[in-house]
């Protein structure tokens, strides 16, 4: 936020809002740190929190390194996914029939275990970038289009009918009400794939990658190292956060409008 | 001369007859209701003029047969469709960018009317932030200034609470007053239908057809404290004692 916009009972309404999550997870960490230091089981079964974190910085370099391809993978893959998803949608709610056609395979390839068919992918298409991207696909392609379909059929009949009644084309429906109409259900599927598309890279990489967390996850995995394998997973966790914190972010600048119907809300009267 | 005709204008949805009989005229700077129970097809016919629906009959405009329905009408509907996502200056000027005028030329011939309407100072506010009364301002200024020829109004208070709707309905009356719209108004309200219309049409009960045309003498100036009040009164009372005795009730008798 740019700092014109700071507003000190902002940040405390943050704060506030925060606690008890940051609370309950700090609960979590140290029970687990009391657990493992006390109740005499291996650092190499269950490691502390804190050598977690003490691990994770010594190695910071090679997380680092392969957090990036993860980060790339992650990324391009679901630009293409939302780059197909945007155009079928609008395909889909063009001619209705394409609809019946291609729902069913999508669903179909929804069904398929992740498990099975990553080293398939990898099996095909090499350790390269490639089967990587496809399985992020893979996986948010669907949710995403059926958001998008969703949230053009939410368009309000009546501004429909108006903008027919002025003359409006379909096409020009479709970017006047259809296209904005669907922006809060756009914004609830990528919440959801951005999560999902960070979890598909990993599993990629899991099945068979030269570099990235996947495959530092299961190299760690193998020397018995599960501290590096929690260490990992923390990145993954947060590069999971950071991704949906952009997404609020950028749901708050392409939709203003939603925090200015809050604005009403807070004011006192009606103004007739 | 008539601006709109309908002549015998039909229309069934499958084997539902909605329309079974509609024939009506608006004259030029008339201002004319349609009133009639719910699900009485009111709709329809607004849908028929728009061009949406097509149905059996011949319907006129300025005496040539109706075919470009856009050019004619300006339609209004029921709740106030404006687009959340538009500020209302933008919401205001929808119309004129369908006809393709650009976003800065519409702008600029709206943006001197927010006064009349009651709305200066809101332009840049989103549809969210505004009383239920003003949007539906909104929505009758962005259906005013595409400058068709005649305004189609479909229930546009019916969504208001009751004392809002009584205070847009002084204010319509005044507005027209001021402008002469041809305008054609869907209600089931009758005070709103006496208060407003010059004349007024009675629908029966679905499959529609015209039980009635009714004058409404009354002085303009509409104002509810005048002595009309009283005239206006004996004119609801026989109008509701219309509506009511069309109510298809089970072995009612009426001629």
């Amino acid at each position: 936020m740019a700092s014109s916009s700071f507003n000190p009972r902002q940040l405390a309404g943050f704060l506030a809002q925060a606690a008890p999550a940051v609370i309950s997870i700090g609960l979590v960490l140290v029970a687990w740190e009391l657990y493992a230091n006390h109740s005499g089981i291996k650092p190499t079964v269950l490691p502390a929190p804190s050598r977690v974190f003490e691990q994770a910085m010594l190695n910071r370099d090679a997380l680092l390194d392969n957090a990036i391809p993860t980060i790339r993978a992650t990324l391009i893959g679901f630009a293409c996914s939302l780059s197909a998803a945007f155009a079928l949608s609008m395909l889909v709610d063009f001619f209705q029939p394409l609809r019946r056609a291609l729902f069913p395979v999508f669903i179909v390839s929804q069904t398929l275990p992740l498990v099975a068919i990553a080293p398939l992918v990898v099996l095909w298409f090499g350790f390269g970038l490639t089967p990587k991207i496809m399985l992020v696909a893979l996986v948010t392609f669907f949710p995403m289009l059926v958001a998008l379909v969703q949230g053009y059929e939410a368009t309000e009949v009546e501004i429909g009918q108006m903008l027919r009644a002025m003359g409006a084309g379909r096409w020009r429906v479709f970017i006047l009400a259809r296209l904005p109409s669907a922006l809060p259900y756009f914004f609830a599927g990528l919440r959801i794939s951005i999560t999902y598309a960070v979890v598909g890279a990993i599993f990629a990489e899991y099945a068979g990658a030269a570099k990235g967390l996947g495959i530092y996850m299961l190299n760690a995995k193998n020397n018995f190292r599960p501290d590096l394998v929690l260490a990992a997973v923390g990145v993954s966790a947060a590069l999971t956060l950071v991704l949906f914190g952009l997404t609020v972010v950028l749901q708050r600048l392409a939709m203003p409008w939603e925090r200015a119907a809050g604005r009403r809300a807070a004011r006192k009267g009606p103004q007739a | 001369m008539s601006r709109l005709e309908l002549r015998h204008m039909r229309k069934a949805f499958g084997g539902l007859e909605v329309l079974a009989d509609i024939s009506l005229r608006v004259d030029a700077g008339e201002f004319v209701s349609i009133l009639g129970p719910s699900g009485a097809g009111k709709s329809t016919l607004f849908q028929l003029l728009t061009g949406a629906e097509h149905g059996e009959g011949e319907m006129f405009f300025d005496g040539a047969p109706l075919d470009d329905h856009g050019r004619h009408f300006a339609f209004m509907p029921q709740r106030d469709a404006l687009m959340p996502w538009r500020r209302i200056l933008d919401n205001t000027t929808l119309g004129l960018e369908v006809q393709g005028l650009g976003r800065k030329a519409a702008r600029t011939r709206v943006a001197p009317l927010f006064a009349e309407f009651g709305l200066a100072g809101f332009e840049r506010h989103f549809p969210a932030q505004l009383s239920g009364g003003m949007r539906q301002r909104a929505a009758l200024l962005r259906t005013v200034v595409q400058e068709r020829d005649m305004l189609l109004l479909d229930e546009p208070f019916g969504a208001l609470d009751a004392l809002t709707r009584a205070a847009m309905q002084r204010w319509l009356e005044q507005m027209w007053r001021h402008h002469r719209w041809t305008a054609l108004l869907i209600t089931h309200d009758v005070r709103e239908a006496v208060f407003l219309s010059d004349r007024i049409y009675v629908l029966s009960a679905r499959p529609a057809r015209v039980v009635r045309e009714i004058q409404v003498p009354l002085p303009r100036p509409r104002d509810p404290t005048s002595a009309a009040t009283r005239q206006a009164g004996v004119l609801e009372a026989e109008i509701l004692d219309i509506l009511l005795n069309l109510q298809p009730t089970k072995g009612h008798d009426h001629d």
